[in-house]
């Protein structure tokens, strides 16, 4: 049982008030997290006690800010049951996610002149295919859209249930002996939906092709270990999971990041440079190009140290519970629709929702005129709402610091948006 | 934070009643305009009647201040020449980026003085603007007015 209150009182933001005074009530983690004090004064304490170039210089603080960035990799990749040395650095999750994706349409290019220097695995040519679920996020859409148009590929997807699930019954003809890479959401950010991803890595594995997972949903809201998951490649983002923007996470097995072309080139990830030619540095090196992002990842080494403290299990157990007190409450009340599971197995707490009659913009809002932060939109997953007949939806996606009183909070913004539009 | 002064009667009133909500059977130009961010679309086509004047048609789904902000437009400029249009569009997207402090002349705008509270919420500016740069894109498309010319 997480103490919210305790929690709470460690995140200094939401102590703010607004709109003249009233209490927050911050439902958009689904969007980003927020910080707690730890995981901002980490960063402030790198800044004022270690701040250097890593992996060069002779002095002592390089060394210090090397140290600090390598004990940070090693203390993340723990957090889902990995090694420090298949944990790639980058910006975001989207960075990620293309950072896979340019990992196909690079080798494409590459084999066309140099077919010897790169791993066939990741080679594409019309006629083979590409696996999605039609609940993705775009970024991992539309990375794999552009490998498509690159390469001749074909990209196919698993469609969805009226409830808000994978349609897994033609599984097997979807992927098939042509595809090379199945990429899934692990947790819908809209739905809420938890993913069977071990079954359909299973399967893309069985066919012989490559398995990457959109963890972003995920891995800050249950535990995560990736050799449960049983992909190739992992993506997630550390901002919502208490860490700061400007970084995210690649993980990889360490037989497929050492097959996979560099992403972005430059500086830091290089074995030896000449006029003629280039080697590449071992991974994770081989896809950090430039300054890497040293104080992001000690401050969201801290946030790990955070959740560590709190229990994956039992944040997980906090936020099935909240999804439960939530979906109970929207049925409730007329004219509202949710727009994913209903019922409380296999979803997060993040829950999208139509109120009938009401646009999600108007919704959000009253919302927000009373203090509670919603998130508006398709959510970067558009044919997901064009799935379920519905322009875009309102969302509600609680964290760790949220209690049942947040949840009523937004109940009670939903029927005072009714009243104030006469819908009700 | 007020909510009545971004949705004033006469918006509430509009995105209720919807003034000349409808496609036109010939236009002479059309546009679709979609917000991306929050995926609001918007269908606006235009014409002439026989005094010259614009005829105006739209189909669009969305939020209540994109939909009232196409009905005002449509009441507001239907019959009107093409100059009145860019004159009234003009005024509209200034009133838009004034933050609130603009001070609009119902005389060129109408009911679209009602607007004035939106530009005091940055993020619905863009839904009150939709349908109003959809209106310039087809008086374009129809070759009413030049490239150059829009506001």
């Amino acid at each position: 049982m997480l103490d919210v209150q305790a929690v709470k009182a460690d995140f200094p933001i939401l102590a703010t008030t607004v709109h003249g005074g009233q209490r927050l009530v911050y439902l958009d983690s689904g969007a980003t997290s927020q910080k707690p004090s730890s995981v901002l004064d980490a960063e402030r304490a790198y800044y004022e006690q270690s701040n250097a170039a890593v992996h060069r210089g002779a002095h002592a603080l390089a060394e210090a800010a090397t140290e600090a960035f390598e004990q940070a990799r090693a203390r993340i990749a723990g957090f889902v049951g990995a090694q420090a040395h298949d944990l790639v650095f980058t910006k975001n999750a989207t960075e990620g996610l293309n950072l896979a994706a340019y990992g196909f349409s690079n080798a494409t290019a590459i084999a066309q002149w140099d077919p010897a220097s790169v791993d066939p695995r990741f080679v594409l040519k019309p006629g083979d295919s590409i696996v999605v679920t039609e609940m993705e996020h775009h970024s991992n859409l539309v990375p794999w859209q552009e490998v498509c148009r690159k390469t001749g590929a074909t990209l196919r997807w698993i469609p969805l249930t009226d409830d808000g699930r994978l349609d897994l019954s033609s599984l097997d003809s979807i992927i098939d002996e042509t595809t090379r890479v199945v990429s899934v959401v692990h947790q819908s950010n809209i739905l809420g939906t938890v993913n069977p991803v071990r079954l359909i890595m299973d399967r893309a594995h069985g066919v012989g092709a490559i398995g990457v997972v959109d963890a972003c949903q995920s891995v800050p809201h249950m535990p995560v270990n990736v050799d449960d998951v049983g992909a190739d490649l992992l993506a997630w983002s550390g901002h919502k999971m208490l860490g700061p923007t400007g970084i995210g996470c690649l993980w990889g097995t360490a037989g497929v990041l050492t097959s996979m072309s560099p992403f972005l080139s430059g500086g830091s990830m290089i074995e030896l440079v000449q006029m003629e030619a280039t080697t590449f540095a071992a991974p994770p090196q081989r896809f950090e190009a430039g300054t890497p992002v040293v104080a992001q990842a000690v401050a969201l080494a801290a946030a790990v140290e955070y959740l560590e403290k709190l229990g994956m299990v039992d944040v997980a157990a906090h936020e099935h519970a909240l999804a439960g007190y939530a979906l109970k409450g929207l049925q409730e009340l007329q004219g509202v629709r949710v727009i994913g599971p209903i019922d409380n197995v296999d979803r997060g707490s993040a829950i999208s929702f139509a109120v009938g009659g009401l646009h999600p913009h108007d919704v959000g809002q009253v919302l927000d005129s009373r203090g509670v932060a919603v998130r508006v939109g398709h959510h970067c997953a558009w044919p997901t709402c064009r799935r379920y007949g519905v322009p875009s939806t309102t969302r509600m996606s609680p964290y760790i610091y949220n209690d049942e009183s947040d949840i009523d909070a937004a109940l009670a913004g939903i029927v005072a948006a009714q009243e104030f539009f006469g819908v009700k | 934070m007020e909510l009545d002064s971004l949705y004033q009667e006469i918006i509430l009133d509009h995105y209720k009643h919807p003034r000349g909500h409808g496609l036109l059977e010939h236009p002479l130009g059309s546009a679709h305009h979609i917000n991306p961010t929050c995926g609001d679309e918007i269908t606006v086509q235009v014409s002439r009647n026989s005094e010259g004047g614009l005829e105006i048609g739209y189909e669009g789904q969305g939020c209540s201040i994109s939909q009232a902000s196409a009905s005002v437009l449509t009441e507001l400029l239907t019959g009107q020449s093409v100059s009145q249009s860019q004159a009234a569009r003009e005024a509209f997207i200034d009133l838009m980026h004034a933050q609130g402090q603009g001070e609009p002349d119902e005389d060129v705008l109408g009911d679209a003085v009602a607007f004035a509270g939106v530009a005091k919420f940055p993020a619905r500016v863009k839904c009150a603007l939709l349908a109003w740069m959809a209106l310039q894109d087809a008086e374009i498309k129809a070759g009413l007015l030049s490239k150059g010319e829009g506001s």
